[in-house]
Order: structure tokens, then C-alpha cells, then sequence
């Protein structure tokens, strides 16, 4: 499912499967679109932040047109205890290995990785600087 | 013929992309079909130049002759130069039938009076339009051919577009020269400038196409039906609020194509608004700020930021304003009043 922010329109409550993985995607041009992000992220469920949110920032490739800086987003995925991945949308390599790497962790999320949930994520993130 | 003269049509013919230069030198008129046909069109650009230069001594060409293929040249790549735009008025409702003769004569007369030293010309084209290109010197100098002003003037409407050169002093005395020319009372500069000649007299005539208050029915609700995407794996959960944002764009910017502008410019005359305990300023004086929006295509570019998700719709009405209101160069002051905010000053 594609929105562009959150909450998700109530009409279609109904047709809605469960959620899994939920991934915000921040582009690195635009701090709209970081705004966008953080206005959504107080909508979110508390129960999602164990495992099974992260953090997609895009655009990475072109370096002087960053308009977000580096630390707001390690804050970001600091703060909510989440992954953060980056990737380039215009190379089609880049874009086809970030989406093999979120379909995996989608199977993690959903419970189809038997001995491996979404919780060893946070583990997984854990900076060896931070010990 | 003059060393300058030669120089001068030999950098001019340089600025035409070699394709086209054939068809220009035809346009001129200057050099006969049978001279033209001894030009080899295919050699480096340099030769060409030369060869035009040697034909036009044959014809023993001067200054004017010269300026004509200048304007020639202008008419076909206005976008190369800057365009402001003036209006005219007139007091009272007298309306003269418009005398072309009469208009270059009070014209040339009112220039020359002031200034002994100038070089000026006149085309006219199918649309009214009327090209004036004016070549300035001193009291002591000749006219400096490279540094030209353009001036275009639609004799049915008030408007005149002004490709002025660096010699800014000369304004004044080519804005009276125009009104007493043209019959009008006075001139002002209107806050509209651009690369884009025709842009610029679309914006001004209201040739674009405007947003009418038309009545649109809602469609019919639909769901499920993805029109546009292949996959149907791919479920859109704001498609509403994607159908608003493209309604409110309509709305604001009209179906067809956008003027061309590559700047909008606001002067920004405000108090700076700040959490009062960070107490930036301690005088309560207007905060000076210029801000500038530049682009390729200034209005296509707005238009296309709320569907590309990097502003919310609709915009602010400072950026849509633009084309009605015939102006890109804003001054902001505060509004004086019960509500603190801002307005547009004229």
C-alpha cells in the first residue's frame, strides 16, 4: 500500500489486510518530505517501533543537493529505534537490491523466517560506538 | 565600406547558428540571390562571416543597413536578452488613429535632440509590433553599436518591451521619447522581466490560458480501479486526496501551458517573527530579505510541486498571483492593522 502520509483514510479500514512493515520513505532533497515523515511517525502504533518500521531515504546519489542533514536522520532512526536505509531510486541496481533487502525483512516482519523475528532488528542496529 | 561597419556585420553574421544563416541573409534582402549562391554555406562559420563581409563591400553597405540585420537577428532570438515591460497611459479618451510615419519622426526627433550621437532603426512586423533598435554613444563618441537597446512596441495596446543595454542613463530619456511619440501622457516600469519576449506579451495580453471559474461536476466515486498503474498489487490509500490536489491545480494554474518566466523576486520589508524569548532582534525594525525563486520554467515548476509531493495545495497565492497580477518583483511590508500579517504593496 502507498500513501503519502498518515493516517491511512478511515473509509477503507475494512479492506485493509494486516501490516507488517511500514517504511518512510524520506527524500534527501526535500525537507517536506522529512517534515511529511515526522508529522506521520506520531501516528503510528508504539507496538510497530519494535522491528517493524524503517526508515528508506532516497536520492543519495546526488550529493549537492542535500537539503536534510545527516544528523537529523541518525536522530531519527535513534529516537524510534528503527533501521535506516539509504538508497538511489534512479540506478536501477541500487533500487533493485534496496527492494530485495525490504522484501526480506517484509518475510522477517510477517513471521514466514521460522527462528527469526522482527525484534532482532534492534540488535542487529545496535553502534558499536554507542557501547 | 567602414572597418567598423565590416567588423560589425562579420561578428553578427558569427551569432547565427549556421543553419539559419542563409535564411537570414535572405530575409535581410541586402545581397542578391546570384551573391548568395556563391557562398558555400557548409565551410566553418569564420568563412562564411568573411565571405558575407566581402559581398556586402561590393554593395558598399553602411551603419543602417548593418542595424537591420541586427534587429533581423534579434527579432528570431529574442531569449537571448532581457525584457522588461512598461505600460503607458494616456489621460482622457481621445483616440487617435495610429500614423507609423508620424510615430519614427517625433521619434528620431526627440532622441537626436537630446543626444547628436545615436543610430536608430525601425522594423515593423505582422503583428503590429513595431522594433525599434537604438545604438548609443556621447556627445563625444559614436554610437556604440554593440551595445544596443531593443525596444518593441505593439501600437494597438500601451504595452512596450524594453531590452535596455548597460547604459541605464539612457532610460529616461527613451521612455520620453516613446510617450511624446506615441501620443501617450506618461510611462512606468511594471514590475515583469524575463528572457521569454513572447512570454512576457502573453502574460501582458492575457493570452494564456487562464483559469475560468468553470462548474465541474464531481465524477462518479470510484473504487478499486486502478487507472494508470499496471500492477494492481499496488494499492494507492490517498487517492483522493491526489484527485483534490489535481482539482486545486486546475483551479489555480488553468489546463494549458504556463508563460515562460525564469524569476520571481520578493522584497521582503517584514518584522522578523521569532519565539519572543530568543530575542533576535532587540530593535523592532523591519527584517531586510530578498528572496528569490529561479528556474527554467518558473510557472511550470510551480505548478508541478503539489502533484510531485514537495509542497502542499494549495500554494501560497504570493507565487500564483504571478501571471494575473503581470509582475514578478514583489515588495512585502507589514500590514499596519489588528492583524499582524503582510501584504503586497504595488
Amino acid at each position: 500500500h502507498l500513501t503519502t502520509s498518515l493516517p491511512l483514510p478511515s473509509e477503507r479500514d475494512h479492506l485493509r489486510p494486516r501490516i507488517d512493515l511500514i517504511a518512510f520513505m524520506i527524500d534527501i532533497k526535500s525537507r517536506y518530505s522529512l517534515k511529511n515523515v515526522e508529522a506521520s511517525l506520531a501516528h503510528v502504533d508504539a507496538s510497530f517501533f519494535l522491528g517493524k518500521v524503517c526508515f528508506l531515504v532516497t536520492g543519495v546519489g546526488r550529493v549537492n543537493y542535500c537539503s536534510i542533514e545527516m544528523n537529523a536522520i541518525w536522530k531519527l532512526g535513534k529516537v524510534y529505534c528503527s533501521p535506516v536505509l539509504f538508497c538511489e531510486l534512479e540506478l536501477e541496481g541500487i533500487r533493485v537490491a534496496t527492494a530485495q533487502r525490504l522484501l526480506r525483512m517484509l518475510q522477517i516482519c510477517a513471521g514466514h523466517i521460522p527462528g527469526v523475528s522482527a525484534l532482532s532488528f534492534s540488535s542487529l542496529m545496535r553502534n558499536s560506538a554507542d557501547d | 565600406m567602414d572597418e567598423t561597419v565590416a567588423e560589425y556585420i562579420r561578428r553578427t553574421v558569427l551569432k547565427i547558428p549556421r543553419d539559419e544563416i542563409k535564411t537570414m541573409l535572405q530575409k535581410w534582402g541586402f545581397l542578391s540571390e546570384t551573391q548568395l549562391q556563391t557562398i558555400n554555406f557548409h565551410q566553418i562559420k569564420e568563412n562564411i562571416s568573411h565571405d558575407v563581409v566581402l559581398l556586402c563591400e561590393e554593395n558598399s553597405a553602411d551603419i543602417k543597413q548593418a542595424a537591420v540585420l541586427d534587429i533581423i537577428y534579434n527579432h528570431s532570438y529574442p531569449n537571448k536578452r532581457v525584457w522588461s515591460v512598461y505600460q503607458m497611459n494616456k489621460t482622457g479618451e481621445e483616440t487617435e488613429l495610429f500614423d507609423l510615419t508620424d510615430f519614427k519622426k517625433k521619434f528620431k526627433r526627440r532622441l537626436r535632440s537630446a543626444l547628436k550621437n545615436v543610430t536608430i532603426n525601425f522594423r515593423e512586423y505582422e503583428d503590429n509590433a513595431i522594433w525599434i533598435r537604438i545604438a548609443w554613444g556621447t556627445p563625444y563618441t559614436q554610437p556604440n553599436q554593440y551595445k544596443t537597446s531593443y525596444v518593441v512596441y505593439h501600437s494597438q495596446t500601451p504595452y512596450v518591451f524594453v531590452s535596455a543595454s548597460v547604459l541605464k542613463s539612457n532610460l529616461p530619456l527613451l521612455c520620453q521619447a516613446l510617450v511624446v511619440a506615441s501620443n501617450y501622457h506618461d510611462i512606468r516600469e511594471m514590475e515583469l522581466r524575463g528572457h521569454s519576449l513572447n512570454s512576457l506579451k502573453d502574460i501582458v495580453f492575457k493570452r494564456y490560458n487562464q483559469n475560468f471559474q468553470t462548474y465541474y461536476p464531481r465524477p462518479l466515486q470510484e473504487r478499486n480501479v486502478a487507472p494508470g498503474s499496471a500492477d494492481l498489487r499496488i494499492i494507492q490509500e490517498n487517492r483522493s486526496e491526489k484527485e483534490r490536489i489535481q482539482r486545486v491545480n486546475r483551479e489555480v494554474f488553468g489546463d494549458g501551458p504556463q508563460p515562460k518566466l525564469e524569476f520571481a523576486q520578493y522584497k521582503l520589508e517584514t518584522m522578523f517573527k521569532s519565539d519572543p524569548k530568543m530575542d533576535v532582534l532587540d530593535k523592532k525594525e523591519p527584517f531586510r530579505c530578498l528572496v528569490k525563486f529561479s528556474s527554467p520554467h518558473l510557472l511550470e515548476s510551480l505548478k508541478s510541486l503539489a502533484p510531485a509531493g514537495m509542497a502542499d495545495a494549495p500554494l501560497s497565492p504570493l507565487l500564483t498571483c504571478i501571471p494575473q497580477k503581470a509582475r514578478n518583483y514583489f515588495k512585502i511590508r507589514e500590514k499596519k492593522g489588528v492583524f499582524p500579517g503582510s501584504f503586497v504593496s504595488p
